[in-house]
């Protein structure tokens, strides 16, 4: 105890040395238990992305490629997928809801998704989250189009505009552009930070009359194409979709209707389960999130370097204060509990101001992060293992005392109690 | 010789001789006895030993060979953990200047002893440890600076809380290093006196050393260093 407060007031007598090392371990502290919490947002977010989809179905390839084109816009499949094939798989009994998805066009690098109403209605993501608008409504007619939220605030798009789609997949004005067949904006999608955001919904039939008159994959010869007036929702036949979203009535039936789906005699077909396929890109892209790790954990050594230096050079003006204590009576042993005792305190002063640090910032900057980056810091309690880091943090800054506890008893055995200033 | 009837030996020296490892002798004396009680005036220019010496006596230091005995207890057969309580239990110790540690009050640091030592503690003999610091401090004149930050006070008050922390808890014997030596001469006196009369009321022997011969009819005794040092 005397001890305790002999340390407390030693501390306290080098205020600013004490402030400055308090505050640097509690920075390193904050930030390996912010890039923790930020870390687990990113995977929660991540896995988030799409919920209550139980299959994602589309031609057979890759599985991940069939995830990146599907959620996350990326890349484009191989092959399609015939209306016919998705009409039987839609009306299985076991099917709740489908939401079909006709890829293959974009705007100004946006990808055009072609899908229905059950998008609007159906579509979920962060769990329960469903499609918003911030604007407008859904669009009913052919040449009608929402769009994401990037896809407005970065081409500054409102209702009522006009935009003319491209063929293929290109970053700016493409080579083939569907000017003759421009798409009036009728809604804006509410900002989701998925990467729905990033996408512009047409209904099906608007994709199947983007290429009406097409043949093999040109367009049609000037002059020679149906004017965009003149097109019904009833003259289009919907041929072939990309892919498309699955719910089963029951989860169990899940596995079973993935076996069905894979096997399907009339064309080959592949459906995954999106947890499981997230989870394996999360792992493949997870090596980031190491990487961060061990940055953060060299920072936290620096700051426990720092409280060492600054404990270390605090010796030489402390000398006396040693030679005094040996003269009350006092050990080496007491000299070394000292300094141990003080280098202690730091630690497990800077862990905490480190964490309630790292708690406020995550509680004031949780909106704005979630509303730019799409990531939602969970203010959880930390886990069992960042408990085992923070005690681990408290324990370093006591071993590290030993060093200077050293020093200090090795001054103090070669002063006596002589010591001349 | 044998010390006054009911009295024992503070202190004993038999050809106790001191070495830094590999250096040349720095103390050599043949025999040095103090008897309990007694008030010694050692006299040591500087260079003839002197922090050697005290070192010897408070068990900071051990001698290399020869005997130095403490209240019949021979320091230099003890471990140095051994030496670092008996000088706690039994020692106050008073240095030139700075003896107070910077960031305790005037109070805890005339607390300090009892604090960290149990026996010193008992001595007080069930009399609160703030209780008896406030006493000294009265005694010597401080007992208005008891809450003070050491920082703020004069040299001389300094030193007078640095004679209060040594005798807390009633040592059998105080070593004072040139306490006087920063305090102008009408303090010098008094303080002097004011050590004395608190060593009588507590039994206490004193070793006080000084280069500054002016105080030496005050003490029972003059020992010269310079005479008994041989090494020097």
């Amino acid at each position: 105890m005397v001890l305790l407060s002999l340390a407390y007031h030693s501390l306290r007598n080098r205020l600013l040395t004490t402030a400055l090392t308090v505050v640097s371990i509690a920075l390193s502290v904050a930030l390996l238990v912010g890039v923790e919490q930020v870390r687990r947002g990113a995977r929660e977010s991540f896995s988030n992305t799409i919920s209550q989809t139980d299959l994602i179905v589309g031609a057979r390839g890759g599985s991940l490629q069939l995830l990146l084109y599907a959620v996350f816009r990326m890349g484009s499949a191989t092959n399609n997928i015939s209306y016919e094939s998705y009409q039987i798989l839609a009306r299985h009994p076991a099917v709740e809801w489908t939401i079909p998805y006709s890829l293959g066009d974009s705007h100004r690098g946006f990808r055009v998704v072609g899908t229905t109403e059950e998008f609007y209605t159906r579509y979920r993501f962060r769990r329960h989250r469903k499609i918003e608008f911030a604007a407008g409504r859904a669009p009913r007619e052919i040449f009608e189009v929402a769009i994401g939220s990037d896809v407005a605030s970065a081409l500054g798009y409102k209702i009522g505009d006009a935009v003319t789609l491209t063929h293929g997949v290109a970053s700016g004005r493409g080579i083939l552009d569907h000017d003759d067949r421009p798409f009036r904006i009728q809604g804006i999608l509410a900002r989701t930070a998925t990467p729905v955001d990033r996408s512009l919904y047409i209904p099906l039939e608007g994709m199947e009359a983007m290429h009406m008159d097409w043949a093999d994959g040109a367009p049609p010869m000037p002059g020679e194409e149906t004017p965009a007036a003149s097109i019904r929702k009833e003259h289009l036949q919907i041929k072939q979709i990309t892919a498309f979203l699955l719910r089963a009535r029951s989860r169990i039936d899940t596995l079973r209707l993935q076996r069905e789906i894979n096997t399907f005699e009339d064309e080959p077909l592949m459906a995954i389960i999106p947890g499981v396929a997230l989870n394996e890109l999360w792992r493949t892209i997870g090596y980031a999130e190491d990487a961060l790790s061990v940055v953060t954990a060299f920072v936290l050594v620096v700051g426990l370097l720092g409280m060492l230096v600054s404990l270390y050079t605090s010796l030489n003006e402390r000398r006396r204060e040693m030679a005094i204590l040996r003269a009350v009576g006092a050990g080496p042993r007491t000299i070394i509990f000292l300094l141990v005792t003080e280098s202690g305190l730091l630690a497990l002063a800077g862990t905490v101001l480190g964490v309630g640090l790292a708690y406020a910032l995550a509680l004031t900057a949780q909106p704005l992060v979630e509303r730019h980056f799409g990531l939602f810091i969970p203010l959880v309690r930390p886990t069992a293992a960042g408990w085992a880091y923070l005690s681990a943090v408290v324990v370093a800054g006591v071993l590290i005392g030993f060093v200077p506890a050293v020093k200090a008893y090795r001054n103090a055995l070669a002063d006596g109690l002589g010591v001349r200033l | 010789m044998t010390p006054a009837a009911g009295r024992g030996w503070a202190i004993e020296m038999e050809d106790a001789r001191f070495s830094y490892r590999g250096g040349p002798e720095i103390v050599r004396i043949g025999g040095l006895r103090v008897e309990a009680g007694e008030h010694v005036f050692i006299f040591g220019p500087s260079g003839s030993g002197k922090t050697t010496l005290l070192g010897l006596l408070a068990g900071v230091l051990r001698a290399t060979s020869g005997r130095v005995s403490i209240l019949g207890q021979d320091l230099t057969a003890m471990k140095p953990s051994g030496r670092d309580a008996f000088r706690a239990s039994h020692i106050g110790y008073i240095f030139q200047l700075f003896n107070l540690i910077p960031y305790l009050s005037v109070r805890d640091n005339i607390t300090l002893p009892c604090r960290l030592n149990a026996e010193r503690r008992r001595r007080l003999n069930g009399t609160p440890m703030e209780e008896a610091a406030g006493r000294i401090a009265t005694h010597l004149g401080m007992g208005s600076l008891l809450g003070e930050n050491v920082s703020r006070l004069s040299v001389g008050q300094q030193q007078r809380v640095a004679a209060a922390r040594s005798l807390m808890g009633t040592p059998e014997l105080v070593i004072a290093d040139e306490p006087t030596s920063s305090l102008d001469f009408d303090h010098r006196e008094r303080f002097v006196e004011l050590l004395f009369q608190e060593c009588r009321e507590a039994n206490s022997t004193l070793i006080f050393v000084s280069h500054d011969q002016s105080l030496m009819p005050m003490f029972h005794r003059t020992v010269s260093l310079t005479e008994i040092n041989e090494a020097m």
